[in-house]
């Protein structure tokens, strides 16, 4: 024996050390201020997920990959389809359990069907039964794989190494992961080592993989060459035992109890899924890449007869590589140690949770409530339940060392508690689905499962002898555990999941049709169902039903103190206090108060006995349907006020709104007015000042030249005249108002009229010479009209295109055309157009926004010509459409009478 | 050589009746239409005498032809008498703050424009 290979004992002894020094370092630096950030990181808790790798994957797919070709691959697509498919499964899964405080899938299922304690006790004995083997497995490997690195002679079963591994892992879980009775409260240390112990299984995986495909052969190609013939087995692939073996594993990467407590009790953050999901994938990936190789290598190279589970050990140490091997030991004692000891944390949560704190409650009933600390029960509980759960599985170990391949003992597991699978989808996502069918389906599995799965695997059929096998109870060929119902010739493993599954399935549903759900239930399928939609806005525990009796604070707090401590309990309720207003004692025992203390007792010792606990101390639970109902009502009540309560204050929102825009308007309008005043004093001081000034020189000059004295007087008579023009427009003004306007419609040609206003201006000038261009015309129409009106807009139209344009060369132009039945004419000019916001404010009346400094005219025009325009029945409009740059395009439409003239 | 006005006036009855009575004071007149044309004639001709200025003038406003004055050195001490046909008080305000050295509301008196200029710049 090489040195290296005496140094196995000490190197798991140091390892172990190690694990225990960085759990204990990680669990004191944790709780100061600050913690360790890297513990809580997507990493980690992809890392924690990987314990899915135990030693059966480690030692045993290699071992399946040299018995049964690509089969090894289903336990990885499985997962792989779950985390990449599934996905928002498990989000769900996470949502409800980071919401209810779940502690375990036994507390999943036991919360989502009414709490029920049956249920609770009933997936902790599947989970249980399913796990024991399973441990007893990973003790069986660390034990030969011990014998194997040490050289000893695999014939007999040396014990030691595996009653040894049991102790440490047993102290290990009982120092670490019982610190604290609330679950969620995360285990840093144990996370921490069992993050490790994922990183050094995989690593001396891909170690041995590379060593094997690039040391043992030349790369790939020239190891893929030695294998055997049909070794891969091709043609089972995607076969019924394919499929059942995938669906099997996607089921147990959830169903497993230890999966269960890292992937939910563990998580702290949800995004965290977002990343395993691709994470996890890649892990397995890396894990399972090197399977066929060293498979390949083991089957070409070893000995025949040597064990192909131990092939990934015996390799190197047949090629004289210590080291190697000593790495790939430690990595199937990762594997093995890692799967321990969170399965035996998740168990025992079970156990104690909803195995012997009912029966707890039960014996206390009848005592006196404040005997006792249920507190310091349960953590006991939970440290026997760890070494119990152990310990079993060294005994199974040692019942069954020499019976059954590393993989066989797996899959059977798998299977159990795929049993679960029904009622979690169902109750996740089926809102009828009930206790009653939970219970059913879960126990008719969980038989079948037993019966024709775990009954064959026993040596000679175990205690019912090996006579069933072959010709089933009593002689009842028909209830052959292999071949139930006459379904014979199928692999046992496909057999005893088909028929689990489906009897399963079918009472499950049967069950939940054939009762209504109780009122908790119906309540918590809600929550659970509905958790993405009405469980986030109603909150996990509003419209819960509520105890007959109030507890009084006294009470609720001793119920405190006994399950969660007295230091929480005393911080708990005096936050309630503080919340409350009261500066000393006890609150008052509040709803608020008695539904937060069952979600933190909840996060402790489920939900099913925290309801337990209360209901104690508050009185009586069962809740009527009429209860419920009248629960119901008020929070339909509640809703209905609000919504209307709603409803006011977004009509008052709207009343304010209108009011504010009012007197924005109002205030817009003064301004307005205020501007118009402005303006119209302008339009009439400035002929009065000429008029008065001229007047003023006639008066007191005697010596004037009779044709200068002529002139002024002309002066004076024209500005008099423009007065009387504006004083004509104002007037206009006040009539278009009031809409007295008078309008003499008779028959006549608009173009006409058009031509005869551009001739008016034809003497019009600007400030730069004004060029009018005729475009298409509409030729001889017919329109009921106002002449002189219709002539006073065209000209108001062309006066403004004039003004408004400060171009060096002001361009109009005039088209008219017949447009579905009406008269169309448009006057545009390159003038600098009506910005965006002032389109409808050109046409109000007191709108001088339109019109510059300096400009004649009161901005009166349009709002005339557009009311006149009206009134004729036809329309004046600013053309929307008209880009900016184009200028102002203004519309005149009326329009066209009957070919009849009338009378 | 008589003092020299610049008239920065839009209407023409306006300009001419201001023409009319402050050329039979002595004064020496140049006339601009609009503000613009007011600034050009500064820049040309230098400082005058006495600036008379409109308020409600087109193309730069006389309160905007009053600032850039202020502002320029060269015009700094020009005179500026101001006419608005707004007659409002905010306008008379604005002229004094803005540096106007008298402020006429339309229609004035010729009396009341021929003392004022002579005031601020004597023929």
């Amino acid at each position: 024996m090489t040195p290296a290979i005496e140094f196995a004992l000490v190197a798991a002894l140091a390892y172990a050390a190690l694990l225990f020094a960085l759990a204990w370092w990680v669990d004191r630096r944790s709780r100061q201020d600050g913690g360790l950030p890297w513990l809580r990181t997507a990493l980690v808790y992809t890392l924690s997920i990987s314990i899915y790798c135990t030693s059966w994957t480690f030692y045993g797919a290699v071992g399946s990959a040299a018995r049964g070709g690509l089969e090894f691959a289903t336990i990885y697509l499985g997962p792989t389809l779950m985390f990449v498919g599934w996905w928002l499964l498990l989000r769900k899964l996470v949502r409800i359990g980071r919401l209810h405080h779940i502690t375990s899938i036994a507390d999943l299922i036991s919360s989502r069907f009414g709490k029920s304690e049956a249920l609770g006790a009933l997936v902790t004995v599947i989970a249980v039964a399913a796990a024991t083997p399973y441990i007893a497995l990973q003790l069986k490997a660390v034990t030969t794989s011990y014998q194997v690195i040490t050289g000893a002679s695999l014939e007999s079963v040396d014990f030691r190494a595996g009653f040894w591994v049991a102790v440490g892992m047993a102290a290990f879980t009982i120092l670490f992961g019982t610190r604290s009775l609330d679950v969620n409260e995360r285990h840093h240390g144990v996370v921490a080592a069992i993050a490790l112990e994922a990183l050094v299984k995989l690593c001396a995986l891909v170690a041995v993989g590379v060593f094997v495909v690039f040391a043992l052969f030349d790369g790939p190609g020239d190891l893929f060459a030695h294998a055997p013939p049909g070794f891969l087995h091709a043609e089972e692939v995607f076969g019924p035992r394919w499929i059942t073996l995938i669906f099997l594993s996607a089921a147990a990467v959830i169903c497993l109890p230890r999966q269960f407590q890292v992937v939910v009790v563990e998580n702290e953050n949800e995004r965290h899924l977002a990343t395993a999901s691709w994470l996890f994938p890649a892990y397995l990936f890396l894990m399972s890449v090197f399977t066929l190789p060293i498979a390949i290598a083991g089957l070409t190279l070893m000995p025949a007869g040597a064990d192909p589970d131990m092939f990934v050990l015996t390799l190197p140490l047949v090629a004289e590589k210590e080291a190697l091997a000593l790495l790939a030991f430690l990595g199937g004692f990762s594997s093995a140690t890692s799967m321990i000891i969170v399965a035996s944390i998740a168990l025992s949560t079970m156990v104690s949770n909803h195995i012997v704190a009912p029966l707890a409650l039960r014996l206390s009933r009848n005592r006196t409530r404040t005997s006792g600390d249920v507190r310091r029960l349960l953590l006991t509980t939970r440290r026997i339940a760890i070494a119990t759960l152990i310990l079993l599985g060294f005994l199974y170990f040692r019942v069954s060392a020499q019976s059954g391949a590393l993989a066989a003992i797996g899959l059977i597991a798998f299977v159990g508690v795929a049993q679960v699978l029904p009622s979690l989808i169902g109750g996740l996502f089926w809102p009828q689905a009930n206790a009653r069918g939970a219970v059913w389906g879960l126990t008719a599995g969980f038989v079948i499962w037993m019966y024709a799965l775990g009954l064959p695997s026993l040596e000679d059929g175990g205690p019912l002898g090996a006579d069933i096998l072959a010709e089933g109870p009593f002689g009842l060929a028909v209830l052959r555990p292999q071949a139930l119902f006459g379904l014979d010739g199928l692999d046992p493993l496909v057999h005893a999941t088909f028929w689990s599954l489906t009897i399963n399935t079918v009472l499950f549903v049967i069950g939940s049709l054939t009762r209504e759900p109780r009122p908790l239930e119906w309540v918590q399928a809600r929550q659970f169902v509905d958790v993405f939609r009405g469980g986030a806005a109603i909150g996990p525990d509003s419209g819960r039903p509520r105890f007959h009796r109030t507890a009084t604070s006294e009470e609720l707090y001793i119920l405190a103190q006994r399950i969660l401590g007295a230091a929480p309990a005393h911080e708990l309720f005096d936050t309630f206090a503080r919340r409350q207003g009261l500066a000393q004692g006890l609150p008052l025992p509040t709803q608020e108060l008695v539904e937060d203390l069952e979600r933190r007792l909840a996060g402790s010792v489920g939900a099913a006995s925290a309801r337990a606990m209360m209901a104690q101390v508050a009185g009586g639970e069962e809740v009527s349907i009429d209860e419920l109902v009248s629960i119901a009502d008020e929070t339909a009540r509640i809703m209905r006020y609000s919504q209307a309560l709603e409803r006011k204050s977004t009509e008052l929102e709207t009343t304010a709104r209108q009011l504010r825009e009012a007197n924005e308007q109002l205030r817009e309008i003064d301004r307005q007015k205020d501007d118009f005043l402005g303006q119209v004093s302008h339009e009439i001081r400035t002929p009065m000042t000429a008029i008065r000034s001229f007047s003023e020189i006639l008066r007191s000059s005697d010596d004037l030249e009779s044709a200068q004295a002529r002139r002024f007087v002309a002066i004076i008579h024209d500005e008099s005249l423009r007065l009387t023009r504006l004083l004509d427009v104002i007037l206009d003004m006040r009539v278009v108002e009031k809409g007295e306007i008078p309008i003499n419609l008779e028959p006549l040609d608009p173009d006409a009229v058009l031509d005869h206003a551009l001739q008016t201006c034809e003497g019009l000038r600007g400030t730069a010479p004004v060029t009018v261009t005729q475009g298409a015309r509409a030729g001889t129409a017919r329109v009921a009209a106002d002449p002189d009106r219709l002539r006073q807009v065209f000209i108001n139209l062309l006066s403004n295109a004039v003004r408004h344009t400060d171009k060096d060369a002001i361009l109009i132009r005039v088209e008219s055309r017949i447009e579905a039945g009406a008269y169309e004419a448009v006057i545009s000019d390159n003038g600098p157009g009506v910005p965006e916001a002032d389109r409808e404010r050109v046409f109000s009346l007191f709108s001088a926004t339109w019109t510059r400094a300096g400009e004649k005219g009161a901005g009166l025009g349009l709002a005339i010509s557009r009311g006149i325009m009206r009134r004729m029945g036809g329309d004046l409009m600013l053309d929307v459409g008209a880009p900016r740059e184009e200028g102002a395009r203004f519309r005149v439409t009326l329009a066209l009478t009957a070919d009849d003239p009338p009378p | 050589m008589a003092t020299r006005l610049l008239i920065a006036e839009d209407e023409p009855s306006i300009l001419e009746s201001l023409v009319f009575i402050l050329g039979r004071e002595g004064y020496s007149i140049a006339t601009a239409r609009d503000g613009r044309e007011a600034l050009e004639c500064l820049k040309t001709h230098g400082a005058p005498g006495l600036l008379i200025l409109d308020v409600m003038l087109p193309a730069v406003s006389g309160f905007e032809v009053l600032k850039a004055v202020r502002t320029e050195p060269e015009l700094e001490a020009v005179p500026v008498l101001m006419l608005t046909a707004k007659g409002q008080a905010r306008d008379r305000q604005m002229a004094e703050q803005m540096g106007a050295n008298a402020f006429i509301a339309k229609p004035f008196s010729n009396q009341d424009v021929v003392q004022a200029v002579r005031r601020l710049a004597a023929p």
